[in-house]
């Protein structure tokens, strides 16, 4: 994976995760560090486009509620969180979370932390999927004549 | 005509006291917590959230709960809390295709790639009373139990696989693949295009698309459908932050699709072919998603070169009757104090019915004074 | 990007008051031009944008309305702070703009180039703020139409030559042309599209 690739990956781990969860992750790598909000957290919209037919014309859908918020750390290293919802805290908790991540190799507790709870989103997804899989139509089809 | 009237205030702060109490309703009954009804009513969620045009289940149980469950009133708390955000940009267009199907069924074809997964609808219930649902004392077994293999990854949206053999209406983008137009920033022309149509919809009431869905199959709008395919599940919503440049996932939605596939006897330009209708909601919302897809294949009678005969058929009908907050607005204000109107029509049939009188009483009297010369 | 990151200054420190504030002076300058406002807000704006610009731009614009910079301030500072703290896309195309700041000395573009909008949406054209040297102390120049009572006069200096024709140009495209703001330092004079220019000298 690319840079961007493997932040876009966090970042999407950090939109699915709770505030709790977000905590108990920083939690990890130590005390939180000093930094300065440059944005705080702000809760506004997004307006989520579909397209006509799912692959023709764009339209607009309706809004969805977000909220962003975006930290710089002492060493000047910015982290940004954009995620659906209003959930300001856990909007400053990952951004703080992904100013840390930048820094951070491969092997740091907080990439291992978000493997952790990347592993638990891809495990409720796929029971999720397996419920609906119950409901699933076997067809069978009686041969009537020769 | 409106004057202002001053007076009232305690009276109307006396309403609020009193909304209040209704809203609570008997208080040896627990109040019912807005976690409760985001969890438990989340089909009614998911009406507010379309009608209200924004996707949060909270504040749509929220509104529910303040509307005492009037969901047209809650829809309109759901727009005037929209108002006060700021709007960070449009995401990038939903990919359905990529949806984590919990129910996807087509009515075209019973054997397509991927299934038939019926998921959690009441399609398949009796409808009879579960009075097991009043003891909350006994709870029952909840957990569905899972299949051993999940579903495919990505399941083809049908539609797609009859348009792989040409004869499918085809979807596509047009020249530049334009930003839509939002009825929610400019002054909607008409006659509107299938963008401005489709975001109507999408914010328009349940109950009226479903009367004129209803009207299509009727005959009122000369359409013959089948449902090409419904789809439910999650979706992932992805923004680009012009300070990021590059597209942030912000988490997964809850959407229902359905594309609904019509006959089309073919034209000069073009060939018999199946039209589509298309309808797209926020939450589990089949029958709005549905009822949608029929109006927008009716509302495509121009391009067709159909005539526009019908309701269903005509832009300016659906789409200035479709928005609830403001069609309830305008029916609901008629509550309102129009003294000064009512006492100039008072006035007016008074001086009227006078006249009318006045008039009467004069051709009687030349009737009567006639009558003698008459005998003679 | 990681360089411009520790140089991003902040943007307002409290955004409903001091944007809002700033909406009355902008509004103050466009209804009643000539008059010079002044906008005291503290930001830290970056290199090559004058406060003043800097705060119209924090107040007006968002991700709706794509921004005109001259390439060096598109490519530096200012555009990674106009994209942070506003969220708008930077246009190279003048005519894309709804808002465009451009040195008032600098030969190009000219003020044709930008968008006046069009009949059914004059609207829709170009806000274009123009940084001056100073606005005092130039060509007088003789001001007359809605929001001045009889006429007024300013000098502000560091214009391009033909600045003022091209003005005049503007206003005969009424009721299209793009609107005008003058700014330099933490003040601002609005020339909106409905002011005549009656004299130079």
């Amino acid at each position: 994976m690319t840079q961007t690739a493997t932040r876009q990956h966090w970042m999407a781990v950090l939109a699915r995760a709770s505030r709790c969860e977000i905590e108990a992750l920083l939690a990890q790598a130590g005390p939180q560090p000093e930094h300065e909000v440059l944005k705080a957290p702000e809760t506004g919209t997004v307006m989520v486009e579909g397209r006509a037919g799912g692959a023709g014309r764009r339209f607009n859908l309706g809004e969805a509620t977000v909220t962003r918020c975006v930290v710089r750390l002492g060493g000047g290293r910015m982290g940004f969180s954009y995620a659906l919802g209003r959930d300001a805290g856990k909007a400053r908790l990952a951004a703080i979370t992904d100013a840390l991540l930048q820094d951070e190799s491969e092997a740091g507790p907080l990439r291992q932390g978000v493997g952790a709870l990347a592993e638990k989103q891809q495990a409720a997804r796929e029971l999720a999927s397996r419920k609906a899989a119950a409901t699933k139509v076997d067809f069978f089809t009686l041969v009537r004549g020769g | 005509m409106y004057v202002a009237v001053k007076g009232g205030e305690a009276a109307i702060l006396a309403t609020h006291d009193l909304v209040a109490e209704a809203r609570r309703g008997d208080e040896s009954v627990p109040e019912i917590a807005v976690a409760q009804i985001r969890e438990q009513m989340g089909l009614a969620c998911g009406r507010v959230m379309n009608e209200g045009s924004l996707y949060d289940p909270d504040l749509a149980a929220l509104a529910l709960k303040q509307a005492q469950g009037d969901a047209i009133e809650a829809a309109f708390l759901m727009r005037a809390y929209r108002t006060t955000l700021p709007r960070f940009g449009s995401s990038e267009p939903l990919d359905t295709a990529k949806m984590a199907i919990r129910r996807r069924v087509s009515a075209t074809y019973k054997d397509l790639p991927g299934g038939q997964v019926l998921g959690p609808t009441y399609d398949y219930t009796h409808r009879l009373f579960d009075f097991a649902l009043m003891d909350e004392a006994a709870p029952g077994e909840v957990q569905a139990r899972p299949a051993a293999q999940p579903l495919d990854a990505s399941m083809p949206r049908v539609p797609d696989i009859l348009g792989a053999e040409g004869l499918m209406e085809e979807e596509a983008p047009p020249e530049g693949d334009p930003r839509p137009f939002d009825l929610t920033r400019e002054p909607v022309s008409f006659p509107a295009e299938r963008d401005v149509r489709l975001q109507a919809m999408a914010r328009g009431d349940e109950g009226f698309l479903l009367g004129l869905g209803y009207s299509v199959q009727r005959g009122f709008g000369n359409s013959h459908p089948f449902v090409g395919e419904v789809r439910v599940g999650e979706v992932c919503v992805e923004f680009v932050p012009e300070e990021l440049g590059f597209a942030v996932d912000l988490g997964e939605i809850t959407l229902t699709e359905c594309q609904m596939v019509n006959q089309f006897a073919g034209s000069k330009d073009v060939p018999p072919q199946f039209t589509r209708g298309y309808g797209l909601s926020f939450g589990h919302s089949e029958r709005k998603a549905m009822s949608m897809s029929l109006v927008d294949r009716a509302l495509k009678a121009r391009e067709f070169g159909e005539a526009a005969t019908y309701p269903a058929q005509q832009d300016e009908f659906v789409l200035y009757h479709s928005d609830n907050v403001e069609a309830a607005g305008f029916v609901e204000h008629l509550k309102l104090p129009h003294y000064v109107d009512f006492q100039g029509e008072l006035e007016l049939i008074r001086r009227i019915r006078r006249e009318r009188q006045e008039r009467q009483d004069k051709h009687a009297d030349q009737a009567n004074e006639a009558l003698p010369e008459a005998a003679e | 990007m990681a360089t411009n990151e520790t140089l991003l200054g902040a943007g307002f420190s409290d955004p409903v008051f001091q944007s809002q504030t700033a909406f009355r002076a902008l509004l103050a300058a466009l209804s009643e031009p000539g008059q010079a406002r002044e906008l005291a807000i503290a930001v830290a704006p970056p290199a090559g944008l004058e406060p003043a610009s800097a705060l119209a731009l924090l107040t007006l614009a968002d991700y709706e309305t794509p921004i005109w910079l001259p390439a060096a301030l598109r490519d530096g500072p200012a555009g990674a702070w106009l994209r942070f703290h506003c969220g708008a896309a930077l246009v190279e195309d003048p005519a894309r703009a709804a808002f465009a700041v451009i040195d008032g000395a600098a030969l190009e573009p000219k003020l044709a180039a930008f968008n006046s909008g069009d009949d059914q949406f004059p609207d829709r054209s170009t806000t274009v703020i123009v940084q001056c040297a100073a606005l005092t102390g130039g060509e007088v120049v003789t001001l007359e139409g809605p929001g001045i009572a009889g006429t007024c006069e300013i000098a502000p200096s560091g214009l391009r030559p033909g600045f003022w024709a091209e003005l005049a140009a503007n206003a005969a495209l009424y009721p299209c042309g793009v609107d005008l703001i003058l700014s330099q330092g933490a003040r601002l004079i609005g020339l909106p599209r409905s002011t005549q220019i009656l004299e130079t000298r």
